[in-house]
């Protein structure tokens, strides 16, 4: 355990001397993921509640897909697949995308986490109360003012504690990104047990390293719900 | 009560024959080996589930040498030290190789023989095993294994990038895509992996790695015994150094290699 410690604390927190690992990846790939599913996922949410089949289709057909696979095959389908497409090899700035496993890595995940925030955003929108949205047009405002001031605003404070739970999954999901040969936490706890054989204090810190950083999140979250949810406490 | 008694006695009676093996315990009857049974041509599960293999073969030799019962036990190798130390068996036969950090654990028989690593290449690339020819080049190896402490240690601090996979299939993968420009393995796995399969066709063998002054990539493979069990390294010492000298040895390196495994006489 100590010598675990010794020798792979850095590499747990943040590097192994040339590359960015371990805790420092793993909240890199949670944060830049979550950041731009959730760009994606508002007005992603608000198209799936038109009432056009031509917009609701295909976010429902994206989501569908995101929800419908394994994370794990979906970044597989990304980093292998996708890389040995000749379309791909041939254009270069693709080429140069798809090369580095971190930019797979990130866009798998961020694709993935952003078909399930649309579907929590989007059941929000649906929820709103009906005295909220009438309120706001006997105001007279537009349907772009509605969105702005009074639906997407009461939706996404309503949202909060399902997204919290969204979030949470997404950092234990991260430890599918060696797959792609991101060396986060569980690629560094990998290395320290076959180094050492010492398997329960190499996956053990791991498991510690994680859990402070959902309590983290857990904490952070919660304080956020008291603060914007304040207006729901009875 | 009879019927007990008779039971008890009998239960007794067994424990009294087999006072005198644990008590004597150099009455070496089988030998049960620990096989992470998934890496041809060394060890591996032919269809009809018996072990086969270059070790194991070796392992056979060494029993019939020592006139003992061999048991082959299958272990996955990540779990294959801690398993030994367990008793689950008496010795590791897995394609293992001696590094300082293992023989802390366990000890070690003399050589089995001997893979150096080698690099895989693109034909025409030019690249050499060297921190000079692949600086700026990406390099795969797989994680877990000497040759990713090796290209860490000597190649990454000069410019080479090095990137882990979790398999070494991974790394025969990302080299075919693209990605790599050469990949760092032991030389047999290179060969029968991927080199002689229709896959490696444009690809070659690079040269194999000699610069290793900081001992990153070990001696040699050996079998792997407990350190409290110095009667059974002598023995299985013994019968090494015997089918060695009577020619068995080369007769099974002939049937698997076709060159010396046993590599340049022993550096330790």
């Amino acid at each position: 355990m100590i010598y675990i410690i010794q020798n792979y604390w850095q590499a747990f927190l943040y590097s192994d001397g040339y590359n960015m690992t371990g805790l420092a990846m793993t909240l890199w790939l949670l944060v830049i993921s979550c950041a731009i599913g959730f760009c994606m996922a508002v007005p992603l949410a608000v198209a799936r509640n038109a009432r056009n089949p031509l917009i609701w289709g295909p976010v429902w057909f994206y989501t569908f897909i995101f929800r419908g696979s394994p994370l794990y095959v979906q970044l597989l389908v990304i980093y292998t697949g996708v890389y040995s497409l000749d379309v791909v090899q041939h254009n270069a700035l693709l080429n140069a995308f798809f090369r580095q496993g971190i930019d797979c890595t990130i866009l798998a995940f961020a694709l993935n986490t952003g078909a399930y925030t649309t579907e929590i955003f989007a059941g929000a929108i649906k929820d709103t109360s009906f005295g909220e949205v009438d309120a706001g047009r006997s105001l007279g405002m537009s349907r772009v003012t509605l969105y702005r001031r009074i639906i997407l605003p009461s939706a996404l404070r309503r949202a909060l504690p399902v997204y919290s739970n969204e979030v949470i999954l997404m950092l234990h999901s991260t430890t599918l990104a060696f797959t792609a040969t991101v060396p986060d936490i569980l690629k560094v706890a990998n290395d320290a047990n076959s180094a050492t054989y010492n398997s329960f204090a190499a996956f053990g810190l791991a498991a510690l390293i994680y859990l402070c950083v959902s309590f983290t999140l857990i904490y952070g979250f919660r304080r956020a719900e008291r603060h914007f949810l304040a207006f729901l406490q009875p | 009560m009879k019927k007990l008694s008779g039971a008890c006695l009998a239960a007794l009676s067994v424990f009294a024959a087999a006072m005198p093996l644990a008590a004597g315990a150099k009455t070496l009857t089988e030998i049960k080996f620990g096989v992470d049974a998934t890496y041809p041509p060394f060890e591996s599960l032919s269809p009809s589930g018996k072990f086969e293999g270059f070790d194991i073969d070796l392992g056979r030799a060494i029993c019939a040498d020592l006139k003992v019962k061999c048991v082959f036990v299958s272990q996955g190798f990540d779990g294959i030290i801690p398993a030994l130390q367990a008793r689950k068996f008496d010795a590791i036969l897995s394609s293992m190789t001696v590094t300082p950090q293992r023989a802390q654990q366990i000890d070690f028989s003399s050589e089995m023989y001997n893979e150096p690593t080698s690099l895989i290449a693109k034909k025409g690339s030019g690249l050499k095993p060297t921190a000079a020819s692949l600086k700026g080049k990406t390099v795969g190896v797989e994680a877990g294994t000497i040759q990713e402490s090796y290209a860490k240690t000597y190649w990454q601090p000069y410019g080479v990038k090095v990137v882990s996979y979790p398999g070494q299939d991974q790394v025969y993968a990302d080299l075919l895509s693209g990605r790599l420009d050469a990949s760092l393995q032991d030389s047999v796995e290179a060969d029968y992996g991927f080199l002689k399969t229709p896959k490696g066709a444009d690809y070659t063998l690079a040269g194999n790695v000699t610069y290793d002054p900081k001992d990153v990539l070990g001696s040699y493979i050996a079998i792997g015994i407990r350190k409290d069990e110095p009667a059974l390294k002598a023995k299985i010492d013994k019968a090494i150094a015997t089918i060695i000298k009577n020619g068995t040895y080369k007769k099974i390196e002939a049937k698997y290699f076709n060159f010396n495994v046993y590599g340049p006489s022993p550096t330790k």
